[in-house]
């Protein structure tokens, strides 16, 4: 029987549509159909200039806008030669590493509404939403945030902001555990996901998995450590990668539990870079014309989603000729069919869920 | 006040006796009716609640009567009743209309029987059987050709897999729950409901009540296979796969809307209103009070009847927001490696039980 998952469906993440054989309830292959939500994002690139291009990048990972913004603006500093005040460097790690939170918890939570539990969703976007509020806080937008800028950031951060992070670590680190003991360790979750769904390091690799889901096959490799960028190399935070703890290493279990430890992680970062952070002006390396010199460049970044890398062609106009995305959610959706064949319906969607794919990212 | 005491009552006036009979059973069943209604009313808005305040919510919170649902939004099910009722009865064009239409009448129906039998107080019970549990472990069962139809009539792919699975479940806990009842009707060598909640009166120990739970370490264990069977008849979460709303959409009902819908769900809380109710009576004592020989009079009793009924209901609830959703063969494998033998092996236990220490 062929079932046509999507694009209308609770658990596709977005407009993705599945096209799955299924033999009852086991899958035996499975074709996702993409381009719902194609928004020409690089064609659109070519024809605006470099500035406005930042808030396309935030509509491409709409979960993780900072850290879009974050790669592009790495790129174009790195065409352009031009070095970026302290200040602005520590700003950009802690509202990266914040959004990497959000992201997170809003993956977590959703790969538990996939598994069937409500609950830990609603607990964690409770908290994603007081980091929401203090992107609001800061740059006025919750979701698509422009916020950093070639050379800068669009809004210094607020006076007390320093204080309402450092409030919300304090409050916000201690309910990992709840999450652990309401849904990590709960019996039936592990039985949904640990020994599902299995990719293997060889075959992450061989499929360009990034991020989460390869340091889950058990592969330590995040672009923060190994190719630091911006000022990655002065923090101090681990990589965690999967050990297959309930089940076979790169299962489920490991994808979601690399992503709960990676919040802590993260929460680390920015507790060092709040302790760290200069003081100065975010507008001082502002260029005032954007006219990179010709060339080409590809800088990546870790995103939420894995590596997300950006290829950026100038020929010296205010526009550059050519933006590629290296979309990390699109190289994790390819090895779907690979991974999820021979297994049940239900666990398609919880491989799926532990992907943490984002379509405004695989479709740009 | 059993429907044979009416009956009784209306031949005395009526020559007729089809005329007495029918007299008697729609005055017995409009009051049944009536409870299924304010159950799922009730229960729809606990429900809400109850996942509210587990989730960090708040639930429906509307202010004042009329549109506003009534302080506390206690008034928001009844709007979503008439909301329901004056939506469009659509019916999916490929869809075998008759099959499609009656599906709900069928599984309302099986719930309906059930709630018949139940016994409110020692005075109060519909028809008092004397094969009670065997008859509602019977028409508990009725719902499944329901929901077979429903899935097999909407011509739907996520509607077939629900019904599909929802038949293999709804099968296959029947026998855990069956197996795992026989425990009560072996200690009381009674299947009627009456006799079963009589023998259950007096006290273990000074202190506990004689409840049928507490009587022996075999029947402690029946208890919770019966009841964690009883959620999966009732397709809650974590056994909730065939609506599985993250992976059939909506399973087997997912081609209906408007008032069949709402006969769906209604039949879903008075299916719980069921199995909760014949736990509480094999079980818990049924209408025997909890504090052993106060508060017994029929009124009380019909107090600590649905007071069981509504606490076992609300574990339900408790699990449904708590626990993520088990897989086919999961279920499947808990059922017949794990539940079938235990419930065998406490019967065995129970008979050894009773042959040595009475």
């Amino acid at each position: 029987m062929v079932l046509n998952i999507g694009p209308q469906h609770p658990s596709t993440h977005g407009v993705l549509r599945l096209e799955v054989t299924t033999d009852g309830e086991i899958v035996s292959k499975i074709t996702p159909h993409l381009g719902y939500l194609h928004r020409c994002f690089e064609k659109h690139a070519e024809n605006v200039t470099y500035e406005q291009v930042i808030p396309f990048t935030d509509r491409c990972d709409y979960l993780a806008s900072m850290n879009s913004n974050f790669g592009y603006v790495v790129a174009m500093e790195d065409l352009m030669e031009i070095e970026v005040s302290e200040r602005v460097q520590y700003i950009r790690v802690i509202m990266a590493e914040l959004n990497r939170i959000a992201s997170h918890l809003l993956a977590l939570g959703v790969y538990g509404l996939d598994i069937g539990a409500f609950t830990p969703f609603l607990y964690m976007l409770r908290d994603r939403e007081r980091i929401l509020d203090m992107f609001e806080y800061t740059c006025g937008a919750r979701l698509l945030y422009n916020y950093m800028w070639i050379g800068g950031v669009s809004h210094d951060l607020p006076k007390d902001f320093e204080k309402i992070c450092i409030e919300f670590l304090d409050y916000f680190e201690p309910q990992i555990d709840e999450y652990n003991n309401l849904l990590t360790y709960n019996k039936i979750f592990i039985e949904r996901t640990a020994d599902v769904g299995i990719i293997p390091a060889d075959i992450a690799i061989s499929y360009g998995v990034s991020g989460p889901n390869l340091r889950g096959s058990g592969v330590s490799w995040d672009v923060r450590k190994d190719e630091p960028y911006s000022i990655y190399d002065r923090f101090e935070f681990d990589i965690p990668t999967g050990t297959g703890e309930f089940g076979t290493l790169g299962d489920c279990f490991d994808r979601y539990w690399v992503r709960m430890l990676e919040i802590s992680q993260s929460a680390k970062i920015i507790r060092q870079a709040l302790k760290d952070l200069p003081g100065g002006d975010v507008f001082e390396t502002m260029p005032k014309k954007i006219r990179p010199p010709k060339g080409s460049i590809y800088r990546r970044t870790e995103s939420p989603r894995g590596d997300l890398g950006y290829y950026i062609m100038s020929d010296g106009t205010p526009s550059p000729t050519r933006v590629k995305m290296r979309s990390p959610a699109f190289t994790a959706l390819s090895c779907l069919d690979e991974v999820s064949s021979g297994w049940m319906i239900s666990d398609v969607l919880a491989i799926l869920g532990s992907l943490d794919i984002v379509l405004g990212e695989i479709d740009r | 006040m059993t429907v044979d005491f009416l009956i009784d009552l209306f031949s005395k006036f009526i020559d007729i006796p089809i005329v007495a009979f029918l007299l008697a059973v729609t005055i017995a069943g409009i009051p049944l009716f009536v409870l299924m209604a304010l159950n799922a009313t009730i229960a729809v808005y606990v429900e809400r609640k109850v996942s509210a305040f587990m989730m960090d919510r708040i639930g429906p919170m509307g202010q004042g009567p009329g549109l506003h649902a009534g302080k506390w939004g206690v008034l928001q099910t009844i709007a979503d009743a008439l909301k329901l009722l004056i939506k469009e009865d659509t019916v999916p064009a490929s869809a075998d209309k008759l099959l499609f239409k009656m599906a709900p009448f069928i599984i309302f129906i099986g719930a309906f029987l059930g709630i018949a039998a139940l016994p409110f107080s020692s005075v109060l019970q519909v028809v008092d059987f004397n094969v009670g549990v065997f008859y509602i472990i019977a028409v508990a069962s009725v719902g499944v050709i329901g929901i077979v139809m429903a899935g097999w009539a909407s011509n739907n792919k996520w509607s077939l897999y629900g019904a599909m699975r929802s038949a293999a479940q709804i099968i296959s806990y029947e026998i855990p729950a069956g197996l795992s009842i026989i425990v009560p009707i072996m200690m009381a060598g009674t299947m009627n409901l009456q006799s079963l909640i009589e023998f259950q009166t007096g006290s273990v120990w000074g202190i506990l009540p004689n409840w049928i739970i507490f009587n022996n370490p075999f029947s402690f264990l029946a208890f919770f296979i019966f009841f964690i069977s009883a959620v999966a008849e009732t397709n809650r979460t974590p056994f909730d796969i065939p609506e599985a709303e993250s992976e059939l959409v909506a399973g087997w009902m997912t081609e209906y809307s408007g008032f069949r819908w709402a006969v769906f769900f209604l039949s879903e809380y008075a299916n719980m209103f069921v199995v909760s109710g014949l736990a509480a009576t094999a079980f818990l004592g049924g209408w025997q009070s909890p504090i052993p020989g106060f508060f017994n009079s029929p009124l009380w009793g019909l107090f600590w009847f649905l007071g069981k009924i509504i606490f076992l209901i609300f574990v339900m609830m408790w699990f449904r927001w708590t626990f993520p959703r088990l897989r086919v063969d999961q279920l499947m494998h808990v059922c017949w490696k794990v539940f079938i033998p235990i419930a065998m092996l406490n019967i065995f236990g129970v008979g050894i039980w009773k042959l040595i220490i009475g």
